[in-house]
């Protein structure tokens, strides 16, 4: 058998799921003995059979990815409890395994797999996408870029139809339920350590779970940020993140204001007022960056772009 | 003066592993650390809190960076955007040299995120070391390999552990990350004896030394880095440096993490140790 042989030998069966006792599976998914698979390229010694020896990466390597997935995703686990949540990231890793040299990115494929595998999340499957939605955002905003933030004076203040380019660890998403505030909610009856007792356990459960039941939809247009290197939720206005949006997708600031209030009869005087309202706020939070050289070179003295 | 050409910074001292409980501690108390040891992969990101921290970090302390994932031992060649943002840290630290583990880990861009344990053989050696060259040659640092805890051991392999080590960087022209912990647990799990491993390093490649604790189980040990270090394992580590002179060396800490003094504090240990050395040589 040469190296690559027991190489993709040893990572199928690392990463075959375990049993329900958290021991290797018997057999290997195209029912040989896993005994006799381990035995071909493992030995044996005075305390431990190949079966048991290869256990011990397949068991290592369940709980460190399951257990990156329960920290990434604690408000997905209280919306459909800790069973089915284990459950679901193994189901997950199983036709998702890692593809990064990085846990970090380990769960970013999960609201696109959940959205092709909703009976992991019924009947509760639109709150579950949106508290996914939110938790990798936040993971996205943590440790995102960040760049020298836009001031006033800045070139972009003589360009009659300015470009203005967010800060790239910005997130924007669109909710269907008040997921922000559930996950806050959630984080706070979460206990750090295991100092807790089981009566103090029990409570806080219950208490999550009556919050997720609680959970009435509502739209809510979030915007994940960081201030001083902590991550924050901020709801804005419909129109205001149709703005940001536009923005973050290269449009104009006339642009951005059009399809902002695309069908909306509102008088300009007070369409100016609330742009420039929204741009006071933002700027105070450092969302605008300054422009990049290249796109500085495509704009000309006169302000027009060529 | 280097007591080796792959050990140009015995002046290192003792340092111990960045982690995130201490940060606090170090950033508001600057306590007096001789260097510290970063997980490359946590900073290898695109900004926020962990680089911030490591910026500040950095502005005080000597800093070196070990990996956990770029598995000389896998199949594929080194994955390219990995090195490019290895790159960019190792411009953001200025490490003097890098580490990482002699391992396998990963299959054709499938990720265990374990350091997997290689089959000792000439093939093995020959990819691995070629992996390690191409490696080293992109960073343009000395790069320096480490033994790790294993479990399991192949029937194919066709020599000892410490004679792949020693093939292995011999072949790739690389320094040494010696753990001597991980030759412990290893030689539990395994019945050699752990002296004959390190009475058989090539002490001339030895450019840093790990310490750590570990987990006892019924009929294995588990390198768990929870625990003090154990006594068996700082003869080793006397052994070590008694054959390889005085080498920067480095505590690994990473669960069940007490506060900052007590891991330093232990770190500390290994002084006596050199003091010792120094004394009977």
């Amino acid at each position: 058998m040469n190296l690559l042989e027991i190489q993709q030998r040893m990572l199928a069966a690392v990463m075959q799921p375990l049993t329900s006792h958290e021991r290797m599976q018997p057999r290997s998914r195209d029912g040989k003995s896993m005994h006799e698979v381990a035995a071909e390229f493992i030995k044996p010694n005075d305390r431990l059979s190949s079966f048991e020896r290869l256990e011990i990466y397949n068991r290592q390597y369940w709980f460190r990815v399951l257990a990156s997935l329960d920290e990434d995703f604690p408000g997905l686990r209280a919306i459909i409890g800790q069973r089915r949540f284990e459950a679901l990231c193994k189901a997950y890793l199983v036709d998702c395994p890692s593809q990064s040299f990085s846990l970090r990115n380990l769960g970013s494929g999960l609201e696109t797999w959940l959205r092709s595998h909703p009976e992991h999340i019924q009947p509760r499957a639109t709150l579950a996408l949106d508290m996914v939605c939110l938790e990798w955002a936040e993971i996205e905003a943590f440790d995102g870029a960040s760049e020298p933030v836009l001031l006033p004076g800045d070139a972009l203040a003589s360009d009659p139809d300015p470009h203005f380019r967010l800060q790239p660890y910005l997130q924007l998403i669109s909710l269907r339920y008040p997921v922000d505030d559930l996950l806050v909610a959630i984080r706070k009856d979460t206990p750090d350590g295991g100092m807790a007792s089981n009566a103090v356990s029990e409570h806080r459960k219950q208490t999550r779970v009556r919050k997720v039941a609680r959970q009435k939809p509502q739209a809510v247009f979030l915007v994940v940020h960081r201030i001083d290197y902590s991550v924050y939720f901020k709801r804005i206005e419909q129109e205001a993140f149709k703005f940001l949006h536009a923005l973050q997708e290269g449009q104009s600031l006339s642009s951005g204001v059009v399809l902002a209030f695309q069908g909306r009869d509102i008088p300009e005087t007070v369409l100016v007022s609330r742009v420039q309202n929204w741009f006071e706020s933002w700027s105070s939070l450092g969302w605008f960056c300054q422009p990049s050289a290249a796109t500085q070179e495509f704009i000309s003295p006169t302000g027009n772009q060529s | 003066m280097p007591t080796n050409p792959f050990n140009g910074f015995t002046d290192f001292g003792v340092g111990i592993g960045l982690r995130v409980p201490h940060y606090q501690h170090i950033l508001s108390e600057k306590p007096v650390v001789s260097w510290f040891e970063i997980i490359s992969e946590n900073y290898m990101i695109d900004g926020g809190r962990p680089l911030h921290v490591l910026d500040q970090i950095l502005e005080r302390y000597r800093v070196v960076q070990h990996g956990v994932s770029m598995y000389f031992g896998s199949p594929e060649p080194p994955n390219r955007e990995h090195l490019k943002r290895l790159k960019a840290l190792v411009k953001r630290t200025k490490t003097p040299w890098l580490t990482d583990h002699l391992c396998w880990g990963s299959v054709d861009g499938t990720y265990s995120h374990d350091l997997l344990p290689m089959p000792y053989t000439f093939e093995a050696a020959r990819h691995t070391a070629q992996k390690i060259r191409e490696v080293r040659d992109f960073l343009e640092i000395p790069v320096a390999v480490e033994n790790v805890s294993s479990y399991a051991e192949f029937h194919v392999s066709e020599m000892t552990e410490w004679q792949f080590l020693t093939e292995v960087v011999e072949l790739a022209d690389c320094g040494i990350l010696l753990d001597v912990n991980n030759i412990y647990v290893s030689s539990r799990n395994h019945s050699f004896d752990p002296l004959d491993y390190v009475n058989s390093v090539p002490t001339e490649r030895v450019a840093q030394i790990h310490i750590a604790g570990h987990s006892k189980f019924e009929k294995y040990i588990l390198d768990t880095h929870d625990h003090p270090v154990i006594d068996p394992v700082w003869k080793l580590y006397q052994r070590a440096i008694e054959r390889a002179g005085r080498t920067a060396t480095l505590l690994e800490w990473d669960d069940n993490i007490p506060s900052f003094e007590e891991v330093h504090n232990e770190a500390l240990k290994a002084n006596q140790f050199v003091a010792e050395m120094a004394v009977a040589s």
